[in-house]
């Protein structure tokens, strides 16, 4: 099941160069929220921080409080691995692990977390796959090929089963499409609709109307700020800032 | 205008020419001096290989026969003890460097290995010789082992270094966004991605110890006779090649030959096999 978020005041810097600046939003469980806006605005960082993907780059430090769910995400204390093993990312380019056979990429997370048992691997390995609308192109080649002798569409959507595979409660997703051709892209779209039965999602986009088709909310970052969030349909239609309006009709960025 | 479709001049035809017949040139001046040695080392060696040469110990001078079957397997017990300490450490190090350092001291550790690389080997022999010989206050594989080990400490460190970093980052945030821990995941995803390079490294650092005698002279010693206790004074092909080859023997002469020829067939066989063995459960990237 999906969770809901929760995020208060939310700041993050790089070195000195502040990249968020007092972020608020809150999302519900199963809700698609879409995050838009120019590029070096802050959606990317905003989303690593939900995970805290954000600290693994040096000198990159934030503050304010984040809520997935039930887990405070920058409770002290907290480990970092068990807060995204919760939440799923997928990135902009596809990375499966060069190495790795497709099966195997699907099941890292699970064996690379201390899990075991090979029957249910297989089945979460299947059952990912399937989700991902992977199965049916790879299932005869699973464990002779490299997930990286797939094509970008097909490698984005092993990515996405590979985070899914843990079973994660939030998937996030950076720009997933924006390195594939439209019909790659529009399998992504549609899955993602169809994942929202099962998790609550966040993606980032530079593309408009993939938010307006995936979304149900939609934010709208501009230099670090957020300044707009509403259900998508307000946002495209009758937004409530002059510069959300003029982003989304084109005026700038 | 010049025209990009007007067919390229025979200036420019020359010159192409040249530059591919000087690297073709460059090739083969590199296999040269190999074939050659191993040429040279079949035809002065093959004679006095025989399955004797491979099954004994040797002999007294004056009496027929006796191999180099106790060098053979001092050399392996050495090597084996000096892979069990050069690989992880150069490896540790390596990871270091490239994973975990940053700042002023991963620059001193890969100074460090950098001036240990070029430390002469006998140098090696003697520090060992001053740390474990004289407290142990006798020779052995282990302090062979233990100098033949640092030998192989900065070329896996600097290699494993060069190769990790070649690892795209967007492999690593893949492997922390599952919720890997980092020690895993630097472990089993960075390293097993730079595997290939990370082990040609561990080839280049074993091969050339292989067929170091230097430091093996104040730690193996060298022994006449059969010893499996890595704490004792223990053969080496290396040694005993130099040993024959520097005696007034004409049959030891044609002996080293022989070994010499038995040392190179064995570092081709090892370096073989490890990459056969290691490139089991790795998938081909483009099938």
């Amino acid at each position: 099941m999906g969770v809901g978020i929760e995020v208060k005041n939310l700041n993050a810097w790089f070195g000195k160069s502040q990249v968020l600046q007092e972020v608020n939003l809150k999302a519900d469980a199963n809700a698609v929220t879409a995050v838009i806006g120019p590029s070096g605005c802050g959606k990317s960082t905003f989303v690593r921080c939900l995970n805290r993907m954000h600290e693994t780059i040096p000198e990159a430090r934030m503050s304010g409080s984040v809520k997935v769910g039930d887990i405070e995400v920058y409770k002290p204390g907290q480990n970092a691995p068990d807060v995204r093993r919760r939440i799923g990312m997928v990135f902009q380019k596809p990375n499966p692990f060069p190495t790795m056979s497709i099966y195997d990429n699907v099941a890292a997370g699970l064996r690379l977390n201390g899990y075991r048992k090979r029957r249910e691997i297989d089945q979460v390995v299947e059952h990912s796959l399937r989700v991902s609308a992977l199965w049916d192109e790879v299932k005869d080649v699973l464990k002779k090929k490299s997930g990286a002798s797939l094509s970008g569409g097909q490698q984005q959507r092993l990515c996405i089963a590979r985070a899914l595979a843990v079973q994660p409660e939030l998937l996030l997703m950076d720009e997933p499409a924006s390195a594939l051709d439209p019909i790659s892209t529009g399998k992504i779209e549609e899955l993602i609709f169809q994942l929202k039965a099962d998790f609550t999602v966040v993606i980032v986009t530079h593309n408009m109307q993939q938010a307006a088709r995936v979304a149900d909310y939609t934010g709208f970052f501009l230099m670090g700020k957020l300044i707009e969030y509403d259900k998508t349909e307000k946002i495209f239609t009758a937004p409530s800032d002059k510069r959300t309006e003029d982003y989304i009709t084109g005026r700038f960025g | 205008m010049p025209s990009l479709s007007r067919p390229l001049s025979l200036a420019r035809r020359a010159k192409n020419l040249t530059f591919i017949g000087l690297a073709g040139l460059a090739a083969i001046m590199v296999l040269l001096p190999l074939a050659a040695i191993f040429a040279y080392l079949v035809i002065k060696g093959i004679g006095s290989l025989s399955v004797d040469f491979l099954t004994h110990t040797p002999r007294p001078i004056g009496t027929p026969g006796g191999g180099m079957a106790n060098a053979i397997a001092g050399s392996t017990m050495i090597l084996g003890l000096g892979s069990l300490i050069g690989v992880p450490l150069g490896i540790g190090a390596g990871i270091y460097m490239s994973e975990f350092g940053g700042g002023r001291y991963t620059h001193l550790v890969r100074f460090t290995a950098d001036v240990l690389n070029g430390v002469p080997s006998i140098v090696v022999g003697i520090a060992v010789y001053a740390l474990v010989v004289l407290p142990q206050h006798h020779f052995s594989a282990i302090s062979g082992g233990v100098a033949l080990g640092i030998m192989m400490i900065p070329t896996i460190a600097r290699t494993t270094e060069e190769m990790l970093q070649m690892v795209p980052n967007m492999i690593r945030e893949a492997a922390l966004g599952l919720g890997i821990p980092q020690w895993r995941a630097t472990l089993q995803v960075t390293l097993r991605t730079a595997s290939k390079g990370v082990i040609t490294g561990c080839m280049l650092a074993f091969a050339r110890v292989a067929g170091e005698t230097a430091p093996l002279l104040f730690t193996a010693f060298g022994n006449q006779f059969w010893n499996a206790d890595p704490n004792q004074p223990t053969a080496a092909l290396p040694l005993q090649i130099f040993a024959y080859a520097i005696s007034p023997f004409d049959e030891w002469h044609r002996q080293a030959w022989a070994g010499a020829l038995i040392l190179i067939i064995l570092i081709v066989i090892a370096v073989t096999a490890v990459r056969i063995v290691t490139s089991r459960g790795v998938v081909q990237h483009n099938t």
